[in-house]
């Protein structure tokens, strides 16, 4: 029995419990020592876990929910969902510590911080371990729930409650797209399980759904993971408290995205749909944010562009390692597949370098009260340890040895390189350009991570220009931090420990074609004289000397219009969807019945005529008809010529004069047809009928009483006459198409059956009274209707009058 | 209150006595005949709209002391209830039955349920075309 599920709920758990506890330790004890360890308990409990899966082992485990459905919550660990599982946990063990020393226990809504930081860490948890594809939707979407609220967590800012309505259109886009490509990922492989649908591999790349579903989920992959061009909800997200920047935007929910794409990569991998889209939407990402990042004035900005080319960046290598899939086994799939290890490498080494690097930024912000380039500087003497950590971060970030940062980023040269020689996918023809790209994205990484170390701490400290007296932060600030930095440095020097453990199983959970045997690469960070080599030092100098003159060129920024930024067409596509929508509603909602009218009878017109049209049902029989005989041509003359008199009478008064002779018409109609019951009720209501028109007519405004005929419209005219026609071709179709006898001959029974001889009477309160007794309840409804509007209108306008 | 209404008055008293038993009439005799409980209630609302007409409202009010919302609701509840008494005879709701009887007077007579509901359809047809007609009245 494994405690596997548990430790999904039990971030949910703790999360309902938190507001009491916050109640009842509240201001005494900050609440994050309480919240601290959930994910300490399953960061424990998961390594016990790393011996296990290292030898090829997986776990999982079923717990019903909708089993008739075949939903079950399954959970399943391998690889890498291990290694998502170790991050998710342990930086969120060191966010939560960080956090106490952050956010005020006095001034703060912890209980809020924290329950939504606790469902956040569940959802994520549940998302890496789900097997159920629909179960991982669900976790999905929670996560970007919870990050919508994290983000909008100070509500009273303007900028905050953007920044969360932001994030939540785009990704809950991408949710349902990627929702719509699972959905069609199981009508492939008749299965919600993962593992299942790995197993099925055949019936999807072989199915005419395959590219639909594949563009889908990656839709969802790529928003969450703020690829281009949904790149734009990040740098907004940073509203948010910046252990929330560090832990969501950072550590792990962008990696939601990077997780989906290396999960399904045994799906759809090896297709060069698949291959170009992942690398070439990656390569993109990555230069993208790498030149925007270097123009951005606030430090978290920067961050948030320097995560969207990082994740570009691990997404190009999941992308260019997909290839290895084409190959199947051998040398040549174990060349390409070295480009998902270094992804997964760069995976866990980007979590601590920007995780440390967040949290030394949310250090200054707190001990300057600013963020903004412009104003900081010379910090190094005054904050030390935040210095070497800034520095750690940094050079990590740009590749340079002694940290982690190099070794990911010499694999990623060593993956282009090799993948710009692929001979299948076309990449004989484009091949050479990635590399290129790749380099150029590297510079400016290095660009921004200089701008970040030397813009804040080293030249001139200007104290008048910052809101607080800057010191350097208490300790428990710091720990976390600096444990993130101490990784960056060991992860350097031991590199095989992380590979052996960690890394390759979660190689064969992406590539599960390969054996380990064949991919037994040890990652050194020397590795002689080669073109990764001297890519790396053209980045030192090119960087270096841009960074230089970096007020030469930093103009050419400028030279982009600020309309076509993306944010700019977001903004605009929010405004201009709103404007739209709200001019056609305007345009069809007139407000005026007649308008209204005019679309029903145009859809009747439209849907009955073509309904008669294409299913041929329009027919004439004239066998069945009876004689018409001389009284009924002349009622029938009479009728037409006062349904006219209606239309066209000048005065109202004539029109319902004249209704009232249609009226006794028909009842003249019902005699000669042999109905006296209805004909006798006919002319009564008529008669009352005719009688409350009067009434009405009596009593118009004397101001608007003009005589006039009723104005001709070409459009009611034709729409009128449609109906009409379309009403006469039916009731002639139907008369035609008569199926079954009538049940009229039962009711002819009717003296013996109700012992009456009237049998439209006996119809009405013996055979179906049950419509007899609700038509007198309309009757009555009707009465008390007309008592209360004209009884009750006074009580209504008393006041007023 | 017009006083040259000697004749319209005169010829109502004689009139509304005719106008009531047509009605009574039509009602009973639409088991077997055209009529029944709709036309029936009608014309009993007719003849009352005639002695509102010949007399004043509350003249008529005063003499039929009746307030005809009650007699639609009356006439509701009557239709149900006896829809309702054959579910305690183990039959359906609605469920109509009859027989025949000799009776001291009338002699062999059919007696059938299907009145009873039949006299709540008046009931409720004359209490609300009178409330229609005496509201709409009343307001002008």
């Amino acid at each position: 029995m494994s405690l596997l599920p548990f430790m999904i709920f039990l971030p949910f758990i703790f999360a309902i419990l938190t507001p009491f506890i916050y109640k009842m330790v509240t201001p005494r004890i900050h609440t994050g020592w309480f919240v601290v360890i959930v994910p300490l308990t399953v960061f424990l409990y998961l390594l016990q876990y790393i011996p296990v899966i290292s030898n090829g082992n997986t776990i999982s485990q079923s717990l019903p929910w909708v089993p008739s459905l075949n939903i079950n919550l399954t959970t399943y660990l391998d690889g890498l969902a291990l290694i998502f599982g170790l991050l998710i946990s342990g930086v969120g063990a060191l966010v939560v510590l960080y956090s106490i020393y952050y956010m005020s226990r006095e001034r703060e809504a912890l209980h809020n911080f924290y329950v939504y930081m606790l469902l956040f860490m569940g959802a994520m948890l549940g998302l890496v371990f789900s097997d159920n594809i629909l179960v991982l939707y669900v976790f999905w979407e929670l996560t970007s729930i919870s990050s919508f609220l994290l983000i909008a967590y100070w509500y009273q800012r303007k900028n905050s409650r953007y920044g969360a309505l932001k994030s939540m259109l785009i990704t809950i886009f991408g949710g349902l797209a990627m929702l719509s490509g699972l959905i069609m990922l199981s009508m492939m492989t008749d299965t919600y399980s993962i593992r299942e649908i790995l197993s099925k591999v055949h019936a999807v790349t072989e199915h005419s759904l395959f590219p639909p579903a594949m563009i889908l989920l990656l839709l969802g992959a790529f928003t969450k993971s703020a690829q281009f061009p949904f790149s734009i909800w990040l740098p907004d997200a940073m509203e948010a408290p910046t252990p929330i920047s560090a832990y969501l935007h950072s550590a792990t929910m962008v990696k939601a995205g990077i997780y989906l794409v290396a999960r399904f990569t045994p799906v759809f991998g090896g297709s060069s749909e698949w291959f170009w889209i992942v690398s070439g939407v990656g390569i993109i990402t990555l230069i993208y944010g790498s030149i925007n990042a270097v123009n951005q004035k606030d430090l978290k900005a920067l961050l948030a562009y320097s995560t969207i080319s990082q994740l570009g960046l691990i997404m190009s290598l999941l992308g260019l390692g997909s290839a290895s899939m084409y190959f199947g086994h051998g040398d040549e799939s174990t060349v390409y597949a070295f480009a998902v290890l270094a992804a997964l490498f760069h995976l866990i080494n980007h979590s601590t370098f920007k995780g440390s690097l967040f949290m030394v930024i949310g250090i200054i912000d707190h001990e300057t009260g600013t963020r903004d380039i412009r104003k900081l500087g010379g910090l190094m003497s005054l904050m030390p340890i935040s210095f070497t950590l800034t520095i750690i971060g940094s050079f990590s970030m740009a590749g340079l040895p002694p940290f982690n940062g190099y070794l990911s980023k010499e694999m990623f040269f060593t993956s282009v390189l090799t993948a710009a020689e692929n001979p299948v996918f076309g990449m004989k023809t484009f091949g050479m350009i990635i590399p290129w790209v790749a380099w150029i994205a590297s510079v400016f990484t290095f660009i921004y991570c200089m701008i970040l170390v030397f813009k804040t701490f080293t030249g001139k400290h200007r104290p008048e220009k910052i809101d607080k007296v800057a010191h350097e932060a208490p300790i428990g600030m710091l720990i976390p931090p600096i444990i993130l930095a101490v990784l960056v440095i060991v992860i350097f020097f031991f590199p095989n420990v992380v590979s052996k453990n960690i890394l390759q199983p979660a190689l064969m959970a992406v590539l599960p074609g390969l054996s380990l045997s064949e991919m037994d690469v040890t990652i050194k960070p020397w590795h002689g004289w080669n073109m990764e080599l001297y890519m790396t030092i053209g980045v030192i100098i090119v960087g270096s000397i841009m960074y230089k003159f970096i007020k030469r060129w930093m103009f050419l920024y400028d030279v982009l219009p600020k309309s076509l930024s993306l944010n700019h067409l977001y903004n605009r596509l929010l405004e201009g969807s709103e404007r739209a929508s709200l001019k056609v509603t305007n345009r069809y909602m007139t407000g005026s019945i007649r308008d209204y009218l005019v679309y029903i009878f145009g859809f009747f017109i439209l849907v009955l005529g073509s309904s008669l049209l294409f299913s041929k049902g329009f027919t004439m029989q004239y066998a069945n008809n009876a004689e018409v005989s001389i009284y009924e041509g002349v009622l029938i003359i009479a009728m037409v010529i006062s349904a006219f008199a209606v239309l066209l009478s000048k005065s109202r008064l004539t029109a319902i004069i004249a209704l009232g002779s249609l009226g006794y018409l028909v009842s003249l109609f019902f005699i000669i047809f042999r109905a006296p019951d209805l004909a006798l009720t006919q002319i009564v209501v008529e008669t009352v009928t005719a009688a409350l028109f009067l009434l009405c007519f009596y009593h118009l405004p004397e101001l608007r009483k003009e005589v006039s005929r009723i104005s001709f419209k070409m459009t009611n005219f034709i729409i009128s006459l449609g109906v009409g026609v379309i009403v006469t071709l039916l009731a002639m179709s139907a008369n035609n198409h008569r199926l079954f006898a009538s049940i009229s001959g039962f009711f002819e029974d009717s003296y013996t059956l109700a012992g009456a001889k009237n049998i439209v009477n006996a119809i009405l309160v013996d055979f179906r009274g049950l419509d007899t007794m609700l038509e007198i309840l309309v009757l009555s409804i009707a009465g008390l209707g007309v008592y209360t509007l004209i009884k009750l209108q006074l009580a209504g306008r008393g006041p007023k009058e | 209150m017009n006083p040259n209404d000697v004749i319209l008055r005169s010829v109502t008293k004689v009139a509304i006595v005719i106008i009531l038993t047509f009605s009574i009439y039509l009602f009973f005799g639409g088991h077997h005949n055209p009529g029944g409980g709709f036309i029936g209630g009608l014309s009993v609302a007719a003849g009352l709209v005639l002695l509102y007409l010949a007399f004043d409202i509350e003249t008529v009010r005063k003499n039929i002391p009746v307030d005809f919302k009650k007699v639609a609701g009356l006439g509701v509840l009557l239709a149900v209830l006896t829809g309702m008494t054959s579910i305690f005879a183990g039959k359906p709701f609605l469920n109509q039955t009859f027989g025949y009887f000799n009776l001291p007077v009338f002699g062999k007579t059919e007696l059938a349920t299907a009145v009873l509901f039949d006299v709540g359809v008046a009931l409720a047809v004359i209490g609300t075309a009178v409330t229609i007609i005496l509201s709409i009245s009343e307001d002008g």
